[in-house]
């Protein structure tokens, strides 16, 4: 005989096999959630085994994005790919942009203009903002709560602004690319964003009344699906998944790429404060924390910002010297990885990218034992899966 | 340690097994040959001084004038901060190259060791072709038992990133591109 117990609530057993009596007659039955489902984030498949509203298991079926990413970073110069990092994780563009075009630097010795790392890091931590905050309001959303989307959606709008007033974009940038970055910002663009920073703070502890303290948001993720570190670690989870479990662990810090060595911020990391170190509200509340630090960081960059060039002296034809580099940096989802091989040609002779959200979302058939169907929307919300990065 | 260190211990404990060391430049790494990998890697797991306990990704790599495949496994070892609550740091960082022939490629897998593995050695069986016995979701169809694929769909015919890989001319009846000859041009 075997029970299962209902996540979060410890004194409720379920006995999956006992013999169903004449008057409650269940039987096993497998779900398919998505590839067409609101709360998916995009098209991805959940297979769910159930038994009446509990959930046996999931298994996360991936790939409908598939569009051989990896095969054009193999056809195309590094300079060229670029905007194709832009559509692995849509939400972070300007992050993918940096990651890429850290290693192919690395790799070719490109030494990148101070200003230009500035700008790199401001775009960096601007597009972290816009990206936590598509992140709130969804899944505020998923959980049916309207109003957080309509509130971080109108926020996003002053950065898709400041983003478009300087590279023309308002999703894929390109705007960071090898050697430095394509513009150098326009006339009045530090006045606006020290604007829009002095608006956006005050509006944070509005979030944490609108969702973050809310009564039923708060029952609805806090003690659902918790993990623990050990098992993020081994999982390959990064960013605030990871840190939501209780390790302090951020590549900005653990190994600090751009200048991230120059300015102070801390890391928040879960404490288990509604429930569970490491649960569905755990995951949630560590971007809220980590806006702040952005904001925290965005300020010290704009005080520190040095006048220069904003691209370095790379030639038409980049030739690429043969080696091989694993470049990671610290994404909004969590560590993207790009490995990049040459041969001596312009054109790399291996790209592979290894987004966050791809080892995020492989728990999900872990984690997701005896949950409720109605938990799922919470656990995927929490994990804030973006298919692009996932299927590529 | 230093990627030196790293490479002579295991150079010291496994011999043979590591076949080649390059511990310059940007990505330090050993080639393990591929019957002793399932070992080296439970070594480098629980070995007090080597502890990578984060697996950060598997890359396949096609090396076709060599008649090779390769799996790349980029590691990670974290290092827990002394008192609670304080900043972790990166004990080191180090990679693994396992060589198996194009014709017949064999690794064991890892899950076991990392469990994150499990989803990268599907991706390198879909994209390269490269088998990883002992993957908990393996199949067995008309290529043989191997590691579910998991983007390109389970009837997919080859291996998309082999340099050899000829695109399909057709997909369930969806008619496919390949190279200058497109089937949809020549209705016209």
């Amino acid at each position: 005989m075997s029970e299962i117990e209902l996540q979060g609530q410890p004194d409720v057993l379920i006995d999956v096999d006992a013999e169903s009596s004449a008057d409650m007659v269940t039987e096993e039955l497998l779900i398919n959630m998505g590839p067409q489902h609101p709360s998916t984030h995009g098209v991805l498949r959940l297979l769910l085994r159930t038994d009446g509203e509990l959930v046996l298991e999931v298994t996360p079926h991936i790939g409908y994005l598939h569009r051989c990413a990896e095969k054009i970073g193999e056809s195309l110069t590094p300079k060229q790919y670029v905007p194709y990092t832009d559509r692995l994780d849509y939400l972070s563009a300007m992050n993918n942009n940096l990651t890429y075009a850290l290693a192919i630097e690395a790799l070719a010795g490109i030494e990148v203009p101070e200003r230009a790392t500035y700008l790199r890091m401001i775009m960096a931590e601007l597009n972290r903002i816009a990206s936590h905050l598509v992140t709130f309001g969804c899944f505020g959303m998923d959980l049916g709560a309207w109003t957080a989307f309509l509130y971080s959606f109108r926020e996003r709008e002053h950065i898709m602004d400041l983003f478009e007033s300087t590279c023309g974009a308002r999703l894929t940038y390109s705007y960071i690319t090898v050697g430095g970055v394509t513009h150098d910002l326009p006339d009045n663009f530090i006045e606006r964003l020290r604007e829009f920073l002095d608006y956006f703070d005050p509006k944070l502890p509005e979030y944490d009344g609108l969702l973050s303290n809310n009564h039923i948001f708060v029952r609805r993720t806090a003690n659902v699906a918790p993990v623990t570190g050990e098992q993020a670690i081994a999982w390959g989870l990064s960013g605030p998944i990871l840190r939501a479990c209780g390790p302090k662990w951020d590549l900005r810090k653990v190994s600090p790429y751009c200048f991230y060595d120059r300015v102070e911020f801390d890391v928040p990391v879960g404490e288990g404060r509604m429930g569970t170190v490491g649960d569905s509200w755990d995951r949630y509340i560590i971007r809220m924390l980590e806006m702040r630090q952005s904001v925290r960081i965005l300020r010290q960059l704009i005080d520190q910002l040095p006048d220069g060039d904003v691209m370095a002296k790379v030639p038409r034809t980049l030739k690429l010297p043969p080696g091989e580099i694993y470049m990671e940096t610290e994404n909004p989802r969590g560590q993207l990885g790009f490995y990049v091989e040459t041969d001596g040609s312009p054109i790399p002779y291996r790209v592979k990218a290894k987004g966050p959200s791809f080892c995020n979302l492989s728990i999900m058939h872990e984690i997701c034992r005896g949950i409720l169907i109605a938990d799922i929307p919470a656990i995927l919300g929490s994990i804030d899966v973006v298919m692009g990065e996932v299927d590529r | 340690m230093t990627p030196e260190q790293i490479a002579k211990t295991l150079q010291d404990k496994f011999g043979q097994a590591i076949a080649e060391a390059c511990v310059e430049g940007l990505h330090p790494h050993v080639v393990v040959s591929a019957d002793r990998w399932h070992e080296v890697a439970v070594f480098l797991r629980d070995d007090e001084h080597m502890k990578f306990d984060w697996l950060r990704a598997i890359s396949g790599v096609d090396r076709m004038e060599d008649g090779q495949l390769e799996a790349v496994y980029d590691l990670h070892a974290t290092q827990p901060s002394a008192e609670p609550g304080g900043l972790w740091g990166e004990r080191h960082g180090f990679a693994v190259t396992v060589k198996v022939p194009r014709d017949n490629p064999h690794v064991a897998s890892v899950a076991d060791v990392w469990p994150t593995a499990e989803w990268h050695e599907r991706e390198a069986y879909d994209l390269l072709g490269i088998v990883f016995d002992g993957n908990p979701d393996t199949v067995t169809d008309h290529d043989g038992t191997h590691p579910r694929r998991i983007l390109c769909p389970d009837d997919w015919v080859g291996h998309p990133l082999r340099k050899d890989y000829q695109f399909p001319e057709e997909y369930q009846g969806i008619p496919g591109w390949a190279g200058d000859d497109r089937p949809l041009d020549k209705k016209k």
